[in-house]
């Protein structure tokens, strides 16, 4: 079948959206932008793959399962694979710490093979529903577990932790750069199997089952059309007419999710972006942050930084707030020392968050107001979206400067990009390929 | 404004040859003035008195351009720590930042030769306020004379009778003893007008030139190409023969270019076609200006009108030429109308009318860091030239020769953005950009 | 009589006051009066005055406005001023303003004036050019042209004829004005524990907003106060704040020099109320007295040029010894051209001295 595919290369994280012909989402996959474009899209790419492939598997069951049995099997199979995803790399990591081994280092070949083989054992455990993870991206998984794991079996084997972890570092990048390349056909079949095996529960008949998963892996995903958006995007090997800029590309990924959408606000890592799209999903004006990076996503991280707290820990303790401090300057540079001199004057630390989080929003309602303001829908994106205090700022101010406007916020932001691209890719074909507009 | 050394590697017309042959000569009389016996003065761009200055066998040296060359040399990033090493602040404008950190090492000419020390600083103190404080800075460090022209401001977008009286008056009164006094060259009004008969005569060819660019395709690039055009009419040039005769070449170049049908010429050579045309407003970035012009020519953008070619002087909007029969109002006129010194709602009327003669199908503004006279207001001035015109906008942010204020991935991605955007709306047919 | 808590109070009320009410009132209180806004650093307010109105002081919204739709006027690097003004206006807290003018200081405040054109053509809005020639023939003749066209300007607003008796009646107020917060700075001097910087500053700025014939009485009346009460003399050093010409500092920063045990014997806040070094003649041509008291007799900041090279910065150097100063503080506002600009000259000739 024909695929269109779009890929946005972020600066933290790369996405790829994988669309059929009736322009219905098929997969989504996003990974860890590392230095490495290529791999990133290849491998955001393959996680769009497999969400494609489950769709299809999805389809394909029709009716054989349903209600809430069918949403927990497709979950378990979606984490399945990923352990399946996830053990592949393991063992790769493994072979390659286990190949930077010098002659003579005692004991080391030992703890690591110990260190793996309880990674491997708590792997299960990691992937099953409702279980928390740091991250989805591997080398951030197997990062903290093989610090923390490394340094108890360090202690008992008598080895140094250093040694480990600098086969680790000395390892990491490479794995991290070669993407699992197994036979997915048959982990799919594993892990419908393990899933069948395990949740008797769910009443699936493995033999249905296992006949639409191999119809669903079985059907060719022609990559028919695949346009580039986002930072990286000129880094990759595209031709021109496959690259739209990642304002475009947002303006119609909103329009996708919300068709009344009108004005756009994405809040990123490195820029705020104002967009104001017509009817049609077609950019009409656009403002991004000057070159100064107050009030981005990157001014909550060096917060973060400063207050030794988890970026996603700071809009939960905003929201904890009583009152909110006034903060006049959102100058990345001097965030610290904002910071210092509140606490120094006796604030609480979430009055202050609130009052830092209200100040990044004013920040990108001054960007919104020189696109041209706010006209009904307003949809909000990127990964300040996800960060409810912000939220409720915007909200309020919204509110306050442009009356009563229908604000969307998507989960799935994120893909907003992506998904345009996605868009542009099948409108590129529909109006004869190498065209370079929709 | 004066890259000629730049790009004469690849392409060599005749006009380029010129013009860095009149350079090189200048810097040359400039760097060897005692020894020629010459004395030295020196001024700004905008307000630059070029004829006056030549009455007393004076030579004129332009700080901002000095500036400019080590911008485009790659050297004023240095210059520019070494003078906030100095203890001037980061965001002062960084022309003067350059000038200051030069002067520390010596003043060196881009001939490599030392600066002469001027014997004469004329603050002609036209559209910025930073003029007035960099001389300030000058004179402390010289200890030479300096005279002040106060150009008023053209407040309410016209010259009225009291500003002209008052700069005549200056000139009468202040400037031209003063050069008399300092140079020992008695002033002759008939040397003055003879001077303006030259200018006026370049100036005709000058216009005809940025105005070719109404053609489709435009033979010329009215930014980047534009700041060569410049060159020799707002500088150390304006009244002689050579600029007279750099203006000819130049317009049977471009008649040639119009007859073949041919668009501007790159520093890659002849651009392929024009995709978009656009009208600037602001200076360009001059530390990294050939990456910044190839970000327009390889996606197909043709700048056809630009702000940054009426900083020396308006020569095209409403007419004015440096005129023989009144020339010392004609030099106030001169210096009051020099872009900068207009007020906003006359600089949006000027881009306005830019983008319906010259057809464009967008504006762009450069907005730089430095130059507050430019940049003070321009979003406004965005907003209200999209109202008026119904043509796409955009924004971005560089620096006049500071490099820590040129980020290639974000202005690029900002242009590819507003490309794909023109282009997108042109196939869409959307309806006109909303007003802010 | 009011205490000087009771002053202060009363001043600080009308300085956080962004809705401007007691102009407001003023307003109101008569039909057909109108109010004129003025920024830094300087304008005759004697004009405006003589044609029956208020001269505003508008000195941007503060460290306590939340600037929003302003910020989508400016760039990061352009100072806080204007776009606080610009918030002001945009959320029709200026909406009482009849005429606005902005004072040749800078180049952001100049382009003001433009953006004020377009953004309420039925306001008088008027970039107020001074001369930077000094001598009468040249820049005096220039700046009494100016001051003609001015006047008629306002006569518009006003909707009568500014008299010559008019102008001259308001210069006398002015005078008047004048010499009270002259002898504020110098009771400063004199006594400065009894007369806190940040209880100077409110008072002088509550001129901003009063009308002056009501300022000079609160002066009077805070000297008074000030004069009697008892208030503990402290070891601190005597400082003069620089740099602060046009967009005022938060009262904080005030406060926290003086906690920081400095006693600021002088500064150059709100410099519009001691522009003119002397009287203005209050007989005689009001527009020629006005004209010449501002070439020959008017102070120096770094908006101004000073033909004579030798004495740059020389106003300072004299206020150190005048005021007794052990160091001058220089302290502008982020992103400020004339400040920072000069500020090495300033600095030099301060080494000098």
């Amino acid at each position: 079948m024909k695929c269109y595919i779009g890929i946005d290369l972020g600066s933290t994280t790369t996405k790829a959206v994988l669309m059929d012909a009736g322009m219905e989402v098929l997969g989504q996959g996003i990974t860890n932008s590392r230095s490495n474009y290529e791999t990133a899209a290849a491998v955001a790419k393959q996680e769009a793959h497999i969400g494609a492939r489950l769709t299809l598997f999805r389809r394909g069951l029709g009716d054989a399962v349903t209600g809430k049995n069918a949403n927990e099997l497709m979950e378990d199979l979606e984490l399945n694979i990923r352990l399946e995803q996830f053990l592949e790399q393991l063992e790769d990591l493994r072979a390659t710490c286990a190949s930077h081994i010098r002659n003579g280092q005692a004991g080391v070949l030992e703890a690591l093979t110990e260190v793996f083989e309880r990674i491997n054992a708590e792997a299960p455990g990691m992937f099953q529903r409702g279980a928390r993870r740091r991250s989805d991206f591997f080398r951030d998984i197997a990062g903290s577990r093989v610090m923390h794991i490394g340094e108890e079996v360090a202690k008992t084997a008598g080895v140094s932790f250093e040694t480990l972890l600098n086969l680790y570092d000395k390892s990491i990048i490479d794995v991290e750069n070669r993407p699992p390349e197994g036979d997915m056909a048959a982990k799919y079949r594993r892990a419908l199997h393990r899933v069948v095996e395990s949740d008797p529960h769910l009443k699936v008949d493995e033999a249905t089952a296992q006949d639409a998963m191999s119809k669903a892996v079985a059907l060719e995903l022609e990559e028919t059309y695949v346009v580039g958006t986002g930072y990286g995007r000129v880094t990759l090997p595209f031709p021109k007419e496959h690259i739209r800029s990642e304002i475009l590309c947002h303006g119609l990924g909103a329009h996708m999710m919300y068709p009344e959408t009108r004005t756009v606000l994405d809040i990123g890592g490195q820029d705020t972006k104002a967009i104001q799209v017509d009817p049609q999903g077609i950019v009409e004006n656009f403002q991004m942050n000057d070159r100064c990076a107050a009030g981005c996503g990157r001014y909550l991280g060096y917060i973060a930084d400063e207050m030794n707290m988890g970026l996603h820990e700071l809009g939960p303790m905003a929201m904890k707030a009583t009152k909110s401090v006034r903060i006049n300057s959102t100058c990345t540079v001097f965030a610290g020392a904002e910071l210092r001199d509140r606490l120094a004057l006796g604030e609480k630390r979430e009055d202050i968050l609130a009052g830092l989080h209200r100040a990044i929003i004013l920040r990108a309602m001054s960007i919104i107001s020189r696109s041209g303001g706010v006209t009904d829908e307003f949809t909000f994106t990127g990964g300040v979206a996800n960060n409810e205090a912000a939220v409720k700022e915007l909200r309020k101010l919204i509110h306050e400067n442009y009356g009563d406007i229908t604000i969307n916020i998507n989960p799935a932001s994120i893909y907003t990009g992506a998904l345009g691209a996605a868009a542009f890719a099948r409108r590129a074909v529909e109006n004869g390929a190498g065209e370079t507009a929709p | 404004m004066s890259t000629a050394t730049e790009r004469d590697e690849v392409v060599k017309e005749p006009s380029m040859l010129k013009q860095k042959e009149m350079i090189a000569d200048n810097y040359d009389r400039l760097t060897r003035a005692q020894e020629l016996g010459l004395k030295v003065s020196s001024t700004y761009v905008p307000g630059n008195l070029n004829e006056l200055v030549m009455c007393f066998d004076m030579l004129n040296n332009l700080p901002e351009i000095n500036a400019i060359q080590n911008g485009m040399r790659k050297k004023s990033g240095g210059l520019i720590m070494d003078a906030e090493k100095m203890g001037h602040s980061e965001d002062v404008c960084t022309y003067v930042k350059a000038d200051i950190g030069n002067m520390a090492k010596g003043a060196i000419a881009p001939n490599g030769k030392p600066m002469p020390v001027p014997d004469l600083l004329l603050l002609s103190y036209t559209g910025c306020f930073t003029f007035m404080k960099w001389f300030e800075l000058l004179r402390d460090q010289y200890g030479c004379r300096t005279v002040m022209l106060h150009v008023p401001y053209e407040g309410d977008g016209k010259i009225t009778q009291n500003m002209r009286d008052y700069v005549v008056k200056q000139l009468k009164e202040e400037v031209i003893p003063t050069f008399e006094e300092v140079s020992g060259v008695k002033f002759d009004i008939d040397r003055l007008r003879e001077y303006l008969r030259k200018s006026a005569e370049a100036e005709d060819n000058f216009v005809w030139v940025l105005e070719s660019a109404k053609s489709k395709p435009s033979p010329i690039d009215a930014y980047f190409g534009g700041v060569f055009y410049i060159g020799p009419i707002f500088t150390a040039f304006r009244g002689t023969d050579d600029a007279v005769e750099y203006y000819e070449i130049l317009r049977k170049e471009i008649e040639g270019r119009l007859a073949a049908g041919e668009g501007p010429v790159t520093p890659e050579g002849d651009m392929s076609e024009e995709k978009y045309r656009l009208v600037v407003e602001g200076p360009p970035n001059w530390t990294s200006f050939r990456d910044f012009w190839k970000m327009f020519y390889d996606e197909g953008a043709v700048v056809v009108a630009s702000t940054y070619t009426k900083v020396g002087g308006v020569y095209d909007y409403d007419g004015f030429r440096h005129d023989p029969d009144k020339p010392l109002e004609s030099l106030a006129d001169y210096c009051l109308g020099c872009y900068t010194n207009r007020n906003l709602p006359t600089r949006v009327d000027m881009i306005e009318s830019y983008i319906d003669q010259y057809e464009a199908d967008g504006f762009l503004v450069n907005s730089i860091k430095s130059c507050n006279s430019f940049s003070a207001g321009q979003l406004m001035m965005m907003r209200e030239v999209e109202k008026r015109t119904g043509k796409p906008a955009a924004f971005i942010e560089t620096d006049l020769v500071d490099p820590r204020y040129f980020s290639p991935a974000n202005v690029k991605n900002r242009l590819e953005s507003y490309f794909q955007m023109i282009e997108q709306k042109r196939r869409g047919g959307g309806p006109p950009a909303r007003a802010a | 009589m009011r205490k000087v808590s009771e002053i202060v109070e009363f001043c600080q009320e009308l300085c956080e006051d962004l809705t401007f009410a007691a102009a407001r009132e003023w307003k109101d209180a008569e039909p057909g009066r109108k109010v004129v806004g003025y920024m830094p650093v300087y304008v005759p307010r004697e004009l405006i005055h003589a044609g029956g109105m208020l001269p505003l002081g508008i000195l941007g919204g503060g460290d306590n406005l939340e600037v929003i739709h302003g910020d989508a006027y400016y760039q990061s690097y352009i100072c806080r001023i204007p776009r606080s003004t610009v918030e002001l206006a945009v959320t029709k807290r200026l909406d009482f303003v009849d005429g606005m003018l902005f004072p040749s200081i800078c180049d952001v405040i100049r382009n003001l004036s433009g953006m004020w054109k377009m953004m309420f053509p039925e306001v008088y809005t008027r970039y107020f050019d001074v001369p930077q020639n000094y001598k009468d023939e040249i820049g005096g003749n220039y700046y009494e042209h100016e001051l003609m066209e001015l006047k008629q300007g306002l006569e518009g607003v006003c909707g009568r004829k500014i008299g010559d008796d008019d102008l001259r009646r308001s210069i006398a107020v002015y005078n008047e004005n004048r010499r009270l917060v002259n002898a504020v700075y110098d009771f400063r001097t004199r006594e400065p524990w009894k007369a806190p910087s940040w209880e100077v500053y409110l008072l002088i700025r509550a001129g901003m907003v009063l009308p002056v014939e009501a300022h000079s009485q609160l002066i009077e009346e805070y000297l008074a106060a000030a004069e009697a009460e008892d208030r503990p003399m402290r070891d601190n050093c005597r400082i003069i704040l620089q740099g602060s010409f046009c967009e005022q500092p938060p009262l904080n920063l005030i406060k926290s020099i003086e906690l920081a045990g400095c006693y600021i014997v002088d500064d150059d806040y709100m410099l519009v109320t001691r522009w003119l070094l002397e009287d203005v003649p209050s007989d005689g041509d009001p527009i020629r007295n006005l004209a010449q008291a501002f070439i020959k007799h008017s102070t120096e900041t770094a908006a101004k040029y000073e033909p004579d090279g030798a004495r740059k910065g020389k106003y300072l150097v004299d206020a150190v010894r005048t005021r007794a100063a052990e160091g001058v503080i220089f302290a502008a506002p982020s992103f400020c051209d004339p400040a920072l600009a000069g500020r090495n000259i300033r600095r030099h000739h301060q080494t000098v001295g």
